[in-house]
């Protein structure tokens, strides 16, 4: 994985920048011996490792807009981080840069039950957010698996998802407010505790932006009274073709339910050997349909649901009689990841979405790919909005194999896309699918998106070598507006 | 009168715009041209007339997804979602009475662009959220895309999301992909008669704090509900479910004031009235919309009785409309000081509906002079750097 190469002037006044950094985050918030750098050189995405050049943490706003304007004077790159459980290379560092870690913002602010909102420090976790309001029956919706470590600003940084976005959206859709800070220092609000941006959408673009476009320093963020009842369906099928048909009949019947899960056989038998979780064997697709609301609406859906699956031949349907057996289907899905982990040494998370109604094409075409590949996958599934995520079993002490894991993943990656799907839908590009960008978007979109980059950062020293294969060039952008509609791109240089 | 030029295809709306960042020209870029009353009067030589671009590319019920051009009629969405018993979820509101157009005009492109929902907004989100995809000419005259075709993506900028809202200043859009939904079984509407308007937001908020997933929540006071003011609850979805969660509610609010509930058609007809804003149509008035939490619901009814006008309030008290008799400024310094001396920052009021003089002496969107103005502007200037596409129309210098 190639970064932008890193300069040597940087990293030779590094004594000289912590010293001023120190005098912005005094004590332990400036990190600069070895061992402690070392903490932060990967995230979640493991394959790549870089030791920062320095680690900043600070605790209040104006310590992070001091430190970003420093930082914007002396040019030095900042690579934002919040709990580092990105999947793909969002918060990996780099060898002539600051790595900003948010976790001393860890405070949850207020909670406004009169107006459903929570105000949280963006170093929150996930699951802390729910653990504030649940004792009044109240949850944070965004559920993605890592709930227990990653933080609100990652999360808003990445737009996550979870399971049960199908119906309460990803992190954008529950997002009404940030604080947030440029690169040059400036302290900006976007929305709040009401609704709608009043001119632009910005916090629509900053949400999602993987950390190049601000640093969130405090996020309002909506609550919701959880649902009354909540049950789930297990629902096996002897093929896939069945089990795709299934989740497309649910949703033509104007059902949607509140999580809809598929695990492929080698999934399925990954998870119910880890777990025990009583998953059938003999079936091909495994479904996990979860309903919600009071009680008379799941008791009607599950019917609903249960007689559309008997309708497409599936094998065994069961409704969870109580939570605890809702838990344990639950168990193995939630589980899928360790379970490939025990049976791997090494696995990639692959992330792309597509048209639902190709999935047993892509699963057919991914059974090929592995064969050639020479690598083993098991596919677990956001079925309901389409969103796949194979993982790639590899070895990386067997030379060539990480390599051969990159390019099988980047062959299914482009397969979504050539069906009509997109790279990915919940883990963010990162430098994992950096390279990939340009097999879903012309050079004019990527363009366009970059030109976006320029008007929040135009030094390029926010989290640069992420998301883009290219670097932005703001002063040749800024040259354009001189020459109207003259511009075209000429070759940019790759990483 | 300004020229005008009518684009059929996304190539020619490029060439114009190609055209007019050459010769150094503005553009306004129209729909149907409903929704011109609303934002800063954009002072261009030409009209550049989208509404030919027009048409539905692909509909996939299944994928819950729907592909067309901008300048496809919302009549012609609403009845192909019917006939494939889908919805768009944000519940468009009509705003062409607010600026004498008649009833049931306005494009696609209009709805999204504009960024307003109507009351579902409240819990199903505005046209940001259900805006996947786009495709849009930039004021240099290049076509973009942004968003794809899938209900979950994350794949490089939200693009989509700040083009929702954009008021045709970051780009001629030349085709959208919306996310649609199945649209509900069936819904009825809960009231209570006679609240005062605190009575009613409390009411409301205790409402939205409940499991009964309410969808709507809204407050029409008395001068517009010939007699008792009216709060009305919304719910939606699945027979047994909307009768189980209609009990529920009932037992909760237990002891208000309920009066007959509304059924299906009726329920069609009152929202459909909070969602235009029905009562302020066709008026000469000055007309606010203000974004503020719910519990600020109030401020509505103080402003209307300072300055003599009428308001209501949807989105559970968080979206005021303001209707106030003319002045020079459209009482914009007395709304925004209220405003903010009350909420902060948690809040803004946007001018919608003015005579064509205070339009151009006030900015109708919040945030001039501030930080964000700074920042809107050179996200314009990387969008569009000569100009072209609707300047000024968000904001003087944007
Ligand atoms: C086991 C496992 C399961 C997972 N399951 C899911 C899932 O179900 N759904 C899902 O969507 N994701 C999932 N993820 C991915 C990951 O947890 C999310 O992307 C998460 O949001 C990252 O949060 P973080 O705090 O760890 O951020 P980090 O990894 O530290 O950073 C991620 C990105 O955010 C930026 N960033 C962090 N904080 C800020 C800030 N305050 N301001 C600006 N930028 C910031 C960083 O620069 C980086 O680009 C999973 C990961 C793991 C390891």
């Amino acid at each position: 994985m190639r970064m932008p190469a890193p300069d040597g002037r940087t990293i030779a006044r590094r004594g000289e920048l912590v010293t001023a950094l120190r005098k912005i985050v005094p004590g332990e918030g400036v990190k600069a011996d070895d061992a402690e750098l070392a903490a932060y050189e990967c995230d979640a995405l493991t394959a790549y490792r870089q030791k920062p050049l320095i680690v900043v943490l600070p605790e209040t706003v104006e310590q992070v807009s001091q430190v970003l304007a420093y930082c914007h004077r002396e040019g030095v790159k900042v690579v934002p981080r919040g709990a580092g459980t990105s999947l793909s290379g969002g918060a990996l560092p780099l060898a002539d840069g600051i790595v900003l870690g948010m976790a001393k913002f860890n405070r949850v602010l207020e909670v406004d039950y009169g107006n459903r909102v929570a105000v949280v420090q963006p170093g929150v976790t996930n699951l802390a957010v729910t653990q504030a309001v649940a004792g009044r029956g109240f949850y944070y919706a965004p559920d993605p698996s890592s709930q227990i470590a990653c933080t609100v600003g990652g999360n808003i940084a990445e737009n996550s998802g979870g399971v049960h976005c199908l119906k309460y959206g990803m992190t954008s859709n529950n997002l009404l407010g940030v604080e947030m800070v440029l690169m040059d220092g400036t302290i900006l609000r976007l929305g709040g505790k009401h609704l709608d941006a009043p001119g632009l959408d910005l916090m629509g673009v900053v949400c999602g932006s993987e950390g190049l476009l601000g640093v969130v320093t405090e996020a309002t963020v909506r609550i919701l009274r959880a649902p009354e009842t909540q049950r789930a369906l297990l629902i096996g099928f002897p093929s896939v073709e069945q089990a795709g048909a299934t989740v497309a009949a649910v949703i033509a019947a104007g059902v949607i339910p509140a999580a809809m899960e598929m695990m492929d056989r080698a999934a399925i038998h990954a998870a119910e050997a880890f777990v025990h979780a009583g998953y059938p064997l003999d079936v091909e697709a495994l479904l996990i349909a979860e309903l919600d609301g009071p009680e008379a609406e799941v008791a009607h859906l599950i019917a609903v649901v249960e007689a559309i699956a008997t309708k497409h031949g599936c094998a065994s349907v069961r409704a969870s009689a109580d939570e605890a057996e809702r838990l344990r289907f639950w168990a193995g899905r939630k589980a899928a990841f360790p379970a490939v982990g025990r049976i791997s040494p090494d696995y990639f998370c692959m992330d792309g979405t597509i048209p639902r109604n190709r999935l047993p094409e892509v699963l057919n075409r991914m059974q090929a790919m592995s064969a050639e590949f020479g690598l083993r996958v098991a596919n677990v599934f956001h079925a309901g909005d389409g969103n796949l995520h194979p993982l790639i079993l590899y070895d990386a002490d067997k030379p060539g194999e990480l390599e051969r894991a990159e390019a099988f993943g980047a062959a299914i990656l482009e397969l979504c896309v050539e069906v009509g799907g997109v790279l990915t839908g919940e883990h963010g590009v990162g430098i994992e699918k950096r390279d990939l960008m340009e097999v879903q978007f012309g050079p004019e979109d990527l363009a366009q998106q970059q030109r976006l980059k320029c008007a929040f950062d135009e030094s390029g020293l926010l989290n640069p070598g992420k998301v883009f294969p290219t670097l932005c060039r703001c002063a040749e952008y800024g040259r354009v507006h001189v020459k109207g509609g003259q511009f075209r791109f000429p070759e940019l240089e790759r990483f | 009168m300004a020229e005008v030029q009518t684009a059929w295809t996304a190539q020619e709306a490029a060439e114009v715009i190609r055209a007019a960042a050459a010769a150094g020209e503005a553009l306004e870029l129209v729909g149907q041209g409903t929704k011109r009353g609303f934002g800063r009067p954009v002072a261009a030589d030409t009209v550049l007339d989208l509404s030919g671009l027009a048409g539905i590319v692909r509909y996939e019920p299944e994928e819950l997804v729907l592909t067309l051009k901008p300048g496809t009629p919302m009549a012609e969405v609403d009845a192909l979602l019917a006939e494939g018993g889908q919805m768009l979820a944000f519940e468009p509101p009509d705003l062409g009475p607010l600026f004498g157009q008649p009833t049931g005009q306005g494009t696609i492109g209009g709805a999204i662009l504009c960024g307003r929902g109507g009351p579902r907004r409240l819990s199903a989100g505005a046209p940001r959220d259900h805006c996947l995809g786009v495709k849009a000419v930039n004021g240099l005259g290049d076509a973009y895309a942004g968003g794809g075709r899938v209900v979950k993506n994350v794949t490089g900028f939200d693009l989509p999301k700040l083009i929702a809202g954009s008021f045709g200043t970051l780009g001629a859009v030349t085709e959208l992909t919306v996310k649609v939904l199945p649209a509900p079984e069936t819904s009825v509407t809960l009231r209570l008669e006679g609240l005062s308007v605190e009575a009613a937001v409390t009411a409301m908020a205790e409402a939205m704090g409940t499991p009964a997933q309410v969808s709507a929540a809204a407050f029409l006071p008395a001068e517009l509900s010939a007699g008792a003011s009216q709060t009305l609850l919304r719910l939606e979805g699945f027979g047994p479910s909307v009768a189980a969660r209609a009990a529920h509610l009932r037992a909760t609010l237990a002891g208000q004031p309920f009066a007959a509930d509304l059924g299906p058609e009726e329920t069609r007809a009152v929202w459909k009235t909070v969602a235009d804003a029905a009562p302020f149509a066709n008026a000469g008035a000055v007309l606010w919309r203000l974004s503020v939490p719910p519990s600020h619901g109030p401020l509505g009814a103080r402003l209307a009785a300072r300055l003599g006008g009428r308001y209501l309030l949807d989105w559970a008290g968080g979206g005021i409309w303001l209707e106030l008799p003319p002045a020079p400024d459209a009482h914009a310094g007395v709304v925004r000081s209220a405003l903010h001396a009350a909420v902060g920052h948690d809040g803004h009021a946007t001018l919608v509906r003015a005579p064509e003089g205070a339009r151009a002496a006030v900015d109708p969107f919040d945030g001039a002079g501030s930080p964000l103005e700074t920042l809107t502007a050179r996200v314009k200037a990387q969008f569009d750097p000569g100009g072209v596409l609707n300047p000024g129309r968000m904001y003087a210098g944007a």
